[in-house]
């Protein structure tokens, strides 16, 4: 690399593909990388946050990132004070978001230490009582969430409110419930990150501390010694296990195997310990059914509760193995085992003083990381599983009344768009004239439709200009694993080496034959014994982890889903390989080192 | 029971001095439970009674008293005549006796390796105070004596004489203990250090590792493959396959052993497989928590045992060259609580260089 020729392209020189032109009018506009800014854009190294966003952007589902990141931003710069880090800055470009941390200025770095200390410290010693807050906080908006209805508007004003006075009308409602769902959901992501850094902090302390005692430490190594609870995140897997169980044991499993999801419960129901089962699939829906296949930040994505013929496929499997006798339940005591082992073992070869900053530093981050992995099902699956089961209500209900020809039509606008359309519509129903959204809307879904699928033909450049010398942003590196050595792998190096580098994420060695999965429709055909290799998975994934050896990515690091969700299951796992989705063909042969980071096509 | 021998099932730490440090060890697995190819000590008093009992003390002091040690002509012929003396001698009755029982009590003629087993182990170098012999592949009564002799012989090389001499130890103060084992018809064989002999890096067990004995890995006649093994996960994290070109085996009929070319194939191949690894680190491993500190381990896979029990533990002892180093390297302290975080905050680890 030279001082000339980035290393990375600039977001300026990257064309849209043929059909994608006027993408930018889909996206805020500051949200783009402007032209008057160009010089000063191009200083900044920006990554692409495809472990989160990996498909390009509908306008309405931009609010995900707007919101994500701009309360990850607020935590560290306005609440806490990280001393090093502000938030992170991002753009969309070409319908990807590519994000670009913000350091504080070396000088002020001091100045923020106290307030740091007094106001994370804070949370650190009230953090159960403060957690436990949380969950009533977040409780409550879902509660909200849930019973927010968007109903048509009727023909005339209901008599009882005339006789009693209310003086207003039915539209005042949709119009304020559209805006409640979309305060409370920005509730709900400022929420996800009130707890989120300082957990990242105090484990990437404690990562720090060991690296310094052990400098050879496996980072998987670390990350073992703080895992091992009971977490949240994998109940809804646990619940489907459990059930498979129940099913095998009230002798109903056969019932279950076959016919869509009405006609097995029918069947299950009518028999004579029918009910017992019928009773316990329904207790399981909630809350452990609000749980997607996605990640939480496409309007597109499934959840199991209105899906149900995807958990109940992940059950039928289930049931194939507890019938053949294997033992399909997590080994939650043998994680916990060994992960005291480990911990001890490595105490041992500490002095006695290093013993005792250990210990400390364990404790703070045993106590802080279960709402590393537990956050992820309160906020991207039971939230976000209400507040799009709503907003998928909501565009159904438009098109029904004539504003787009499909249900899903609303999430072609963006979310100050939407409003207009719900003024538009009881504006008409007020005046007693014609909606104008369904003679505007039709076409103007149709070219967005054509652009955001235009798009969608090109992947994102990994990351655009130059990196710096050394990352040093802490959450860049804890979130995203982005290291100066993971930026080497995303240039290609030797396109002709079958060997893939990544980061050694969870142990082990196998070897088998790939498959490439690149959305969670395709999960049903992964065969048992293969290897998982995707762009990114997402820990609801984690029904299929009982079927492969290994898990392969192109992005993510030591905490991203697959690393954690191997890790929990005991399986080998290489993240964050930049290109292995690419070059690994679903058949492959490949031999994954979950021990040293290194995927190798054998043939 | 005679005080001549003793069997490593029955060496008890108030023997160690009699039977020098590699019979102490290997009695000290044994009865830890770590399989350890069967077999007996010669003990010192067995060594003891061939200098008194047969007239070998009076000649070879008669030898040192014309010995000009800083003459290398006249200490190489005071060594060969020393040597000569002891071969003249058959060992006293009561020992070859006790040796001739013990051996009979191994099997019918069975192949054993004869190695002797010195008792200055306070030095750290003191494998040179008693010139460690092996003698690999010995079979029958005869031979066994003939090379218990040859051990105690080898005491008296020029070079051991030579050292005793620079460290003021006296000549014949130095007493040797003869180790006789079960040979081991290894497969496969090499070196397992419980520490990183590069860096001193504790969390590593490093295993040297090549076709047949072990003794071309331990002289660095083959390069051997090269595993690390992270210690605590217990998952091989590097490894160096290499060109073994040469292995070491038995050749029955001779009675002894033999260096033989490795076939193309088998030298460029992986010549232990990742299971074999994770068992020789696991051996390792329990043999430094053993001796509660890190060890530098002999070991070798037994074609003639089965699957899953034919690895075997040759010899522990300690590492001595990095527990030294690391006990003198200062600590840096650490901030803890939140000046912890701040500090990991300020200067993540990722980030550094």
């Amino acid at each position: 690399m030279d001082a000339k020729t980035p290393m990375f392209p600039s977001a300026y020189d990257l064309k849209a593909p043929a059909g994608a032109e006027g993408w930018e009018e889909l996206y805020p506009y500051y949200l783009k990388f402007q032209p008057s800014l160009r010089e000063k854009e191009d200083q900044k190294f920006w990554f692409c946050d495809s472990q989160h966003w990996p498909n390009p952007f509908k306008p309405f589902d931009t609010m995900t990132v707007e919101f994500a990141v701009k309360c990850l931003g607020q935590y560290n710069t306005r609440h806490y004070l990280v001393p090093p880090a502000n938030g992170v800055d991002y753009r969309i470009h070409n319908g990807y978001v590519y994000m670009s941390p913000i350091g504080v200025d070396p000088e002020l770095i001091g100045d923020r230490v106290p307030q740091f200390m007094e106001r994370a410290g804070h949370y650190f010693q009230n953090w159960p009582t403060l957690l436990e807050n949380w969950h009533k906080k977040v409780k409550a908006n879902i509660d909200e969430m849930e019973a927010i209805e968007f109903e048509k508007l009727p023909d005339v004003v209901p008599l009882e409110w005339v006789k009693d006075g209310v003086g207003l009308d039915n539209t005042t409602a949709l119009t304020e419930n559209y805006d409640r769902m979309i305060q409370l959901i920005y509730r709900t992501w400022q929420y996800h990150f009130e707890f989120l850094n300082l957990g990242y902090a105090a484990y990437l302390d404690f990562f720090g501390f060991m690296k310094e005692q052990f400098p050879t430490i496996p980072d998987q190594a670390i990350a073992k010694m703080v895992q091992g609870h009971d977490s949240d995140l994998f109940r809804p897997d646990d619940e489907l296990k459990k059930l498979a169980r129940l099913a095998v044991e009230l002798g109903v499993a056969d019932a279950l195997k076959s016919g869509s999801v009405d006609e097995a419960l029918a069947v299950v129901g009518a028999q004579a310990n029918g009910a017992k089962w019928v009773a316990a699939w329904e207790e399981a829906k909630d809350p452990w059914f609000n749980y997607t296949t996605g990640n939480g930040f496409y309007s597109t994505d499934k959840y199991w509760n209105e899906n149900l013929d995807i958990p109940l496929g992940y059950l039928r499997d289930y049931i194939v193995r507890v019938q053949a006798g294997e033992t399909i339940e997590r080994p939650m005591d043998a994680l916990r085992s060994e992960r005291d082992r480990i911990t001890s073992e490595y105490q041992e070869m500490m002095t006695p003083e290093a013993a005792e900053a250990f210990q400390g530093k364990l404790g703070l981050a045993r106590v802080v990381y279960p709402y590393v992995e537990d956050h992820n099902f309160y906020i991207e699956h039971w939230s976000m599983g209400v507040f799009w089961k709503k907003m998928r209500s909501l565009s159904k209900m438009l098109h029904e009344e004539g504003f787009w020809p499909t249900e899903d039509g609303m999430f072609y606008l963006n979310r100050n768009e939407v409003r207009d359309v719900i003024f538009d519509y009881g504006n008409a129903w007020a005046t007693g004239g014609d909606w104008a959204g369904p003679t505007h809307w039709p076409q103007e879904i149709d070219r967005r439709r054509g652009i955001i699928d235009a798009l969608a033909t090109q992947a994102p450049q990994p990351a655009l200009n130059n990196p710096p010398e050394v990352i040093t942003e802490p959450f860049t590196i804890m979130l995203w694993g982005i290291t100066s050595d993971s930026i080497k792998n995303w240039t290609g190096g030797d396109d002709d080496n079958s060997d893939l580098n990544g980061m050694a994420a969870s142990p082990g060695v196998v070897e088998g034959l790939a498959r490439v999965i690149r959305s969670p429709d395709q999960l049903s055909e992964i065969q048992q014994g293969e290897i998982l290799v995707a762009p990114v998975t997402a820990p609801s994934w984690a029904p299929v982890f009982g079927k492969i050896q290994a898990t392969v990515t192109d992005i993510g690091g030591m905490m991203s889903h697959a690393a954690i969700v191997c890790r929990e299951y005991g399986l080998p796992a290489v993240t964050g390989t930049g290109t292995a989705s690419s070059k690994i063909k679903t058949g492959d042969r490949i031999r994954v080192d979950g021990n040293t980071g290194k995927v190798t096509i054998l043939s | 029971m005679s005080a001549f021998t003793l069997p490593f099932s029955r060496i008890g730490t108030a023997d160690h001095a009699r039977v020098g440090g590699k019979c102490a060890s290997l009695g000290e697995m044994t009865q830890a439970g770590v399989a350890v190819p069967t077999g007996f000590a010669v003990t010192t008093d067995a060594y003891l009674a061939m200098l008194e009992g047969t007239g070998l003390r009076g000649e070879i002091e008669a030898q040192l008293e014309h010995t000009d040690f800083s003459d290398v002509t006249s200490l190489e012929r005071s060594a060969q005549a020393i040597q000569i003396r002891f071969r003249s001698h058959n060992l006293p009755a009561e020992v070859d006796a006790a040796i001739r029982t013990d051996y009979a009590a191994m099997g019918n003629d069975l192949p054993v390796a004869v190695r002797s087993s010195a008792t200055a182990e306070d030095l750290p170098d003191a494998s040179f105070a008693g010139q460690q012999d092996t003698y690999l592949w010995v079979v029958g009564a005869d031979a066994v004596i003939a090379h218990v002799r040859e051990c105690w012989a080898s005491l008296f090389t020029a070079r051991a004489m030579n050292y005793r001499e620079d460290h003021k130890l006296g000549q014949i103060d130095v007493l040797m203990s003869v180790a006789v084992q079960k040979m081991v018809n290894a497969q496969t064989a090499g070196v397992a250090m419980t520490i990183d002999p590069l860096n001193g890096d504790r969390t590593r067990i490093v295993i040297d590792a090549s076709y047949g004995l072990g003794e071309l890995v331990v002289s660095g006649i083959v390069t051997p493959d090269n595993f690390t093994v992270e210690k605590i996960l217990m998952e091989i994290i590097d490894r160096k396959i290499s060109d073994k070109h040469v292995e070491l085996i038995p050749d029955v009929a001779a009675a002894t052993t033999v260096e033989r070319e490795v076939d193309a194939e088998r030298r460029t191949a992986q010549c232990l497989t990742d299971a074999q690894v994770i068992a020789v680190a696991k051996l390792a491993k329990l043999l430094e928590r053993q001796n509660k500190c890190p060890q530098d381990v002999e070991w070798a896979f037994d074609a003639d045992l089965p699957d899953g029990e034919d690895l075997v533990a040759l010899q522990s002892r300690p590492e001595t060259v990095w527990a030294q180093k690391v006990a003198e390297t200062p600590k840096a302290g650490f901030a803890t609580g939140m000046m912890g975080m701040v500090g990991a905050l300020n200067n993540p680890i990722g980030s550094k260089k």
